[in-house]
């Protein structure tokens, strides 16, 4: 059997098992509760490892491993930024929101605020921040079933985004939160046992001697001593200063970013309290951080093992140097079949990991749709629990569709500057939003809805006048020069602008409900009056 | 104040009482000062990669440079704020949290 169908099969059984998984789910969701938080009767440890399933995706897993193959440091440096923030979400945001929300971000925003325009606002940020990386996700899946599969042309990338959009709606309809918790735990074990597996085989390689191993990959990237420095990729000297703030907004977004993430935020709701959702948020840190040691070392062993020449021609940006060293590594090591199956257990484990996150941000889209915007905003909270889920499940088939539409029609697009994009609006208009809430005893609607509008905007507006926008050869618009913001990433200016918008809209308003932020206080911190957990 | 009701409610009642007070200062009072000091101390790593390359570049051990002890080290720091917050939260915050939950839930029902 050649590699090809290998991956094929593994993938399909993938398939087989989280369909089941789903079927089962979809037979034990029958409350809200169910649908948009797995009846929070998941645990500590369960829903640690879903974090970690979540939030792993493909751009992590093959973009680091190869921006590090590629670039060298640089890359390792991208991943910092994704597990520091965490912290965020640990000490400020994760048990204070347990306590006080229940299906959705938007539910702690409106908890102390005139509803309707809160959950407007919140539902548009969570709507468009998930969209976006969605998008990012979709596209990453049609330009790697080429390389991985070895099918080529546009049709066969067409037909993976399709594959890739109809599991996710399943996924999501049928299992709700439940499913897609459950899609998450088995990636994040099957792509933390694959992961693992290859870094031990290269460490063994080099003796478990990190130093061999890095001046290996630094003289086979060609370029000395720089490829284990800082620089390459990010800031580099011929930028000058714009490049290193460049780095210093990229570095802010991913920090503050993770704790504003939509579809991260409502998996803090998936446990029965607050002591459970430190635990898991815990367990993440935990194998977030070990993943990225991980990918340390496969991008330095794809530039030892595999070159950069070799990775660059299968690829520009890198993104099957994991792949190409699983058979790099297995060829060394096995012989050929090993090769052929290391490389096929990589493959399949790649799609799942763009499948199961997928599923958690449609999940998060929909919810908000159904939650926020059509339960509250339009029909002002007048609806029964059972029309609420009936509308979830028809918002994720309709964005999983939409998804499925524009991720084709972006396919020659260059978006992997969509997941930071997603960051920034995160960063710039959830956290300023969320933190405030929970904080801030004046804030107020006025406040919050500046702080999302304010913060989302700024993101977005700057990145279109930005270089990712137009005037440079990989731009949106190559051929239209309107980049007046010289920065690729706009976290530097709108985050502190989304705080600024939060605190003016705050003070410029009169309304201060002392009441209710009495409540919020006391709830968020002590769990008295929390939604409790289900069991069926 | 804005108070609406002439009474006040429970929450607010709890919200006044020393016993929250002194939880909430035991939750400020860490985490706030400890997210300035992580924030920062990232911060001075991007900063440094950005600005001080020299220093980062210079080689401690074999090929291991300043660049990659600093990055190691906040994913150990990472760990060990992880793991001193949930000790701090478990042995200072759990148990007062718990004590005044149960007076709202019973005044409440």
């Amino acid at each position: 059997m050649n590699q090809q169908a290998l991956s094929i099969v593994l993938f399909l059984i993938f398939v087989a098992a989280t369909i089941g998984i789903t079927y089962w789910a979809s037979k034990n969701t029958k409350t809200a509760a169910d649908f948009y938080a797995g009846g929070r009767s998941f645990s500590g440890v369960q829903n640690g490892l879903a974090i970690g399933g979540d939030y792993m995706s493909a751009a992590s897993f093959l973009g680091i491993a190869g921006m590090i193959a590629l670039y060298g440091y640089d890359g390792f440096l991208y991943s910092i930024g994704f597990l520091v923030a965490w912290l965020v979400a640990l000490l400020l945001v994760a048990e204070l929101m347990r306590n006080s929300g229940k299906f959705t971000m938007a539910d702690v925003l409106a908890f102390r605020m005139s509803p309707r325009p809160v959950r407007t606002a919140a539902g548009v940020s969570t709507i468009t921040v998930s969209i976006f990386y969605l998008l990012a996700q979709m596209v990453g899946a049609g330009a790697l079933v080429g390389l991985l599969l070895g099918i080529e042309g546009e049709a066969a990338k067409a037909g993976t985004i399709v594959v890739v959009g109809l599991l996710m709606i399943i996924y999501v309809v049928f299992g709700g939160m439940k499913g897609t918790t459950w899609v998450q735990i088995v990636k994040a074990v099957l792509l933390m046992g694959g992961a693992g597996l290859i870094t031990l085989l290269v460490l063994g390689k080099y003796g478990f001697n990190l130093s061999g191993l890095m001046g290996t990959a630094a003289e086979q990237s060609g370029k000395a001593d720089a490829f284990l420095q800082p620089g390459l990729r990010y800031g580099t000297e011929e930028q000058g200063l714009a490049g290193k703030l460049d780095l210093i907004s990229l570095g802010l977004a991913l920090v503050l970013g993770t704790a504003g993430l939509p579809h991260i935020l409502i998996r803090f709701y998936t446990v029965p309290n607050a002591k459970e959702a430190r635990k898991s948020v815990n367990w993440g840190i935990g194998l977030i951080g070990v993943f990225y040691l991980f990918t340390l070392v496969l991008g330095f062993g794809a530039a030892a093992l595999v070159g950069s020449d070799a990775i660059r021609e299968q690829n520009a940006a890198g993104n099957t140097a994991a792949p190409q060293l699983a058979q790099a590594v297995g060829n060394m090591i096995f012989g050929e079949i090993g090769g052929t199956v290391l490389l096929a257990v990589i493959s399949a484990v790649a799609f799942a990991t763009i499948l199961a996150v997928v599923a958690g941000l449609t999940l998060a889209s929909s919810s908000s749709f159904a939650h926020d915007l059509y339960a509250h905003v339009f029909k002002r909270g007048q609806v029964t629990e059972r029309q609420e889920m009936v509308v979830a499940r028809v918002a994720a088939f309709v964005i999983g569709i939409v998804s499925i539409g524009l991720g084709i029609l972006a396919q020659g697009l260059n978006v992997a500057f969509l997941v930071a994009l997603a960051f920034a609006v995160a960063a710039s208009g959830n956290l300023p939003a969320i933190l405030y809430s929970l904080f801030w005893k004046r804030f107020n609607t006025t406040g919050a809805v500046s702080a999302i509008y304010g913060g989302l905007i700024s993101a977005v507006v700057l990145v279109i006048f930005s270089p990712v926008g137009s005037g440079k050869p990989t731009s949106l618009f190559p051929d239209a020069n309107f980049a007046w913001f010289p920065l690729e990433n706009p976290g530097i200016v709108s985050i502190p602008l989304g705080f600024l918008c939060g605190y003016l809209g705050t003070i410029l308003s009169k309304e201060y409900n002392a009441q209710k932020f009495a409540e919020i206080e006391v709830r968020s911190l002590t769990g008295a009056g929390a939604e409790k957990a289900i069991s069926h | 104040m804005t108070t609406r009701h002439q009474e006040t409610t429970i929450y607010e009642q709890i919200q006044a009482s020393p016993r929250f007070q002194e939880l909430r200062k035991k939750f400020r009072s860490w985490t706030f000062p400890m997210t300035v000091a992580f924030l920062a101390w990232y911060l001075l790593y991007v900063l440094l990669s950005g600005f001080a390359r020299g220093f980062m570049a210079a080689k401690v051990l074999g090929n291991i440079n300043v660049a990659m002890i600093f990055g190691i080290l906040q994913f150990v720091s990472t760990f060990l704020i992880a793991w001193a917050y949930s000790r701090h939260a478990a042995s200072k915050l759990d148990p007062i949290a718990e004590e005044l939950r149960h007076e709202v839930e019973g005044k409440n029902s």
